[in-house]
């Protein structure tokens, strides 16, 4: 369970490039609830997502993740409850390292790493079938270096990896965003799979509102660092793209003007 | 070349395979560029020397200098990580305040080794001669070591630790507590550097205060040598390509210095070290412009 109190974030505060990113966002996600988070540039999504990691240390509120304070922790620190996807494939893993050495580093998320070996067969067998489920053969291809693969495959394996651990929160931060239309798809698809086949509790941020309703069972928008819309249930399964601007139009009382929120 | 000047060359490539191990997990593991390992050399070499002269155990005493450059290292690390001194500059200040450290030890510029026993005189059997023993047994301290690096970076520490010089990001996103692992592996790196230096001290009849400088440009031009020679994607195999790139550093010096023809002296060691580390950075670079020109 994810609780964020009144988050606030400012960046160079009192120069005249003073950004207030967050102004007292709060939101509660509960235990298995998959949410998908909008917004559109500079709404505050990523720097939401940043503080829940722990990237960004918030300037005032607090965050708990299953009901403990992580507020003033650091990101590995709070790794053993936050699994993160980043939009960047490249980030995501080390691309000097093999796949079985890079999965080996999920597998060991947030548990102290000592002299134990990193790898063993046991574990290069629960690697391979997991990775078998992605279907792109990369369970044959274990002491590859993961530099070697396409981003899309790097993106599909960096989920698995996010998944190797139990977590309390999994992060998806435009995950699919810099990959091709039909690798998004299937990075998509396999989302849907691991998320539901593990009940993980989720925050997805999407630049996609057709994404974003389709997909988890919440939607929030985030406008001017706060939580401006929050749909679920009947409310949300009725919704279409059209309704969410109109909504969003009639929540801010203004036009909307950012072309990337139009995109589906 | 003469065998004698060989075994020279050997000995000195072995003591410099611990340097370029040294080097290769700030520099390459790490990404850290650690100049700490000029200091670190000679603390190693007077830490061993001092103790060795005031009638400590040779092997004792080696690894004491183990551990105060491993402390060094440690150190500089802590300025980076926690201080946020830029990595560079951190392990200058190091070097710069280890050169005063290192005359306090020594209590002067020098100690002389020549009669005290080292762990080359305590081992040496009675029917081989020394300047085959050293190499020899070096070659034996080198493999050990070899076997417990390799060994340490396949351990989960170990995989954490490459990591964080891979990919800082990644690693602290997957629980690994990045400033721990930085001051570890510079502990390990200049802990091998300082045995590299207690080993130097001894096999070369003392410890002084001039012996570390240049040792940072001689661990790289190891490391680049053998990677050069021996391209390779397995961790085992690119230690053992550091350690054989000392081993060809050394023996192309003294086949440099050696032959008269070129005209080269001991004292234009650290030119041509430099030279050849210039060089074997500007190679690759002009290799992948004529194959870009090729594929064009």
């Amino acid at each position: 369970m994810l609780n964020a109190q009144d988050l606030f974030i400012t960046f160079n505060p009192g120069t005249p490039i003073e950004t207030r990113a967050l102004r007292g966002l709060s939101l509660t996600i509960p235990d298995g609830q998959f949410v998908t988070v909008i917004g559109s540039n500079g709404a505050g999504k990523s720097t939401f997502l940043n503080a829940v990691s722990g990237e960004l240390m918030v300037d005032s509120g607090t965050i708990q993740i299953n009901n403990e304070d992580v507020t003033r922790k650091s990101v590995w620190q709070r790794a053993v409850n936050v699994a993160r996807v980043f939009q960047d494939p490249m980030a995501g893993t080390c691309e000097d390292l093999t796949i079985e050495e890079n999965m080996s580093l999920a597998y060991c998320r947030g548990t102290r790493r000592g002299l134990r070996p990193a790898l063993r067969n046991p574990l290069r067998d629960l690697f391979r079938e997991r990775l078998s489920i992605l279907g792109l053969g990369l369970e044959n291809r274990l002491t590859d270096r993961i530099g070697l693969l396409s981003g899309g495959q790097r993106q599909a394996v960096s989920l698995l990896m996010a998944a190797l651990q139990p977590s309390k929160i999994l992060l998806l931060d435009e995950h699919t965003a810099a990959l091709d239309p039909r690798t998004a798809e299937f990075v998509l698809q396999l989302t849907e799979k691991i998320v539901a086949s593990q009940k993980l509790t989720t925050m997805m941020v999407t630049h996609s509102m057709k994404q974003a309703l389709e997909i988890g069972e919440r939607t929030i928008m985030l406008h001017q660092g706060q939580v401006v819309l929050d749909v679920s249930g009947e409310q949300r399964r009725n919704m279409t793209v059209t309704n969410l601007l109109q909504m969003f139009e009639k929540v801010r009382g203004e036009q909307i003007s950012d072309d990337a929120l139009l995109l589906d | 070349m003469s065998l004698f000047s060989s075994l020279g060359a050997l000995e000195l490539g072995f003591i410099y395979s611990l340097v370029a191990l040294g080097v290769f997990i700030s520099f390459r593991v790490l990404r850290f560029p650690d100049l700490t390992v000029d200091g670190t050399f000679a603390t190693g070499g007077a830490v061993a020397a001092l103790l060795i002269s005031g009638g400590h155990d040779p092997f004792v005493s080696s690894l004491a200098a183990m551990l105060a450059c491993g402390l060094a290292g440690m150190i500089t690390g802590w300025l980076n990580v926690k201080l946020g001194i830029m990595d560079l500059l951190a392990s200058i200040l190091m070097m710069t305040a280890l050169y005063s450290i290192n005359l306090r030890i020594m209590d002067g510029p020098n100690i002389p080794l020549i009669t005290s026993d080292t762990v080359f005189t305590l081992t040496q059997p009675g029917s081989i001669d020394d300047f085959v023993w050293r190499p020899a047994l070096l070659c034996v301290i080198v493999i050990v070591v070899k076997i417990l690096v390799d060994a340490y970076f396949s351990t989960r520490s170990g995989l954490a630790m490459r990591a964080t010089g891979s990919n800082l990001r990644m690693a602290r996103a997957q629980g690994v507590g990045t400033g721990r692992m930085v001051l570890i592996g510079m502990a390990l790196s200049n802990a091998l550097v300082g045995l590299g230096g207690a080993l130097f001290a001894q096999s070369q009849g003392g410890a002084d205060i001039s012996m570390g400088i240049g040792t940072i440009v001689i661990g790289l031009a190891a490391v680049i040598v053998g990677e050069s020679i021996l391209p390779a994607r397995r961790f085992l195999l690119i230690t053992l390509a550091v350690i054989i790139g000392a081993i060809l550093y050394r023996f192309f010096i003294a086949l440099a210095l050696n032959s008269d023809f070129i005209g080269l002296k001991a004292q234009d060691l650290n030119l041509i070290t430099a030279l050849l580390v210039a060089i074997a950075l500007i190679l690759p670079k002009l290799r992948r412009k004529r194959r870009n020109r090729g594929g064009a």
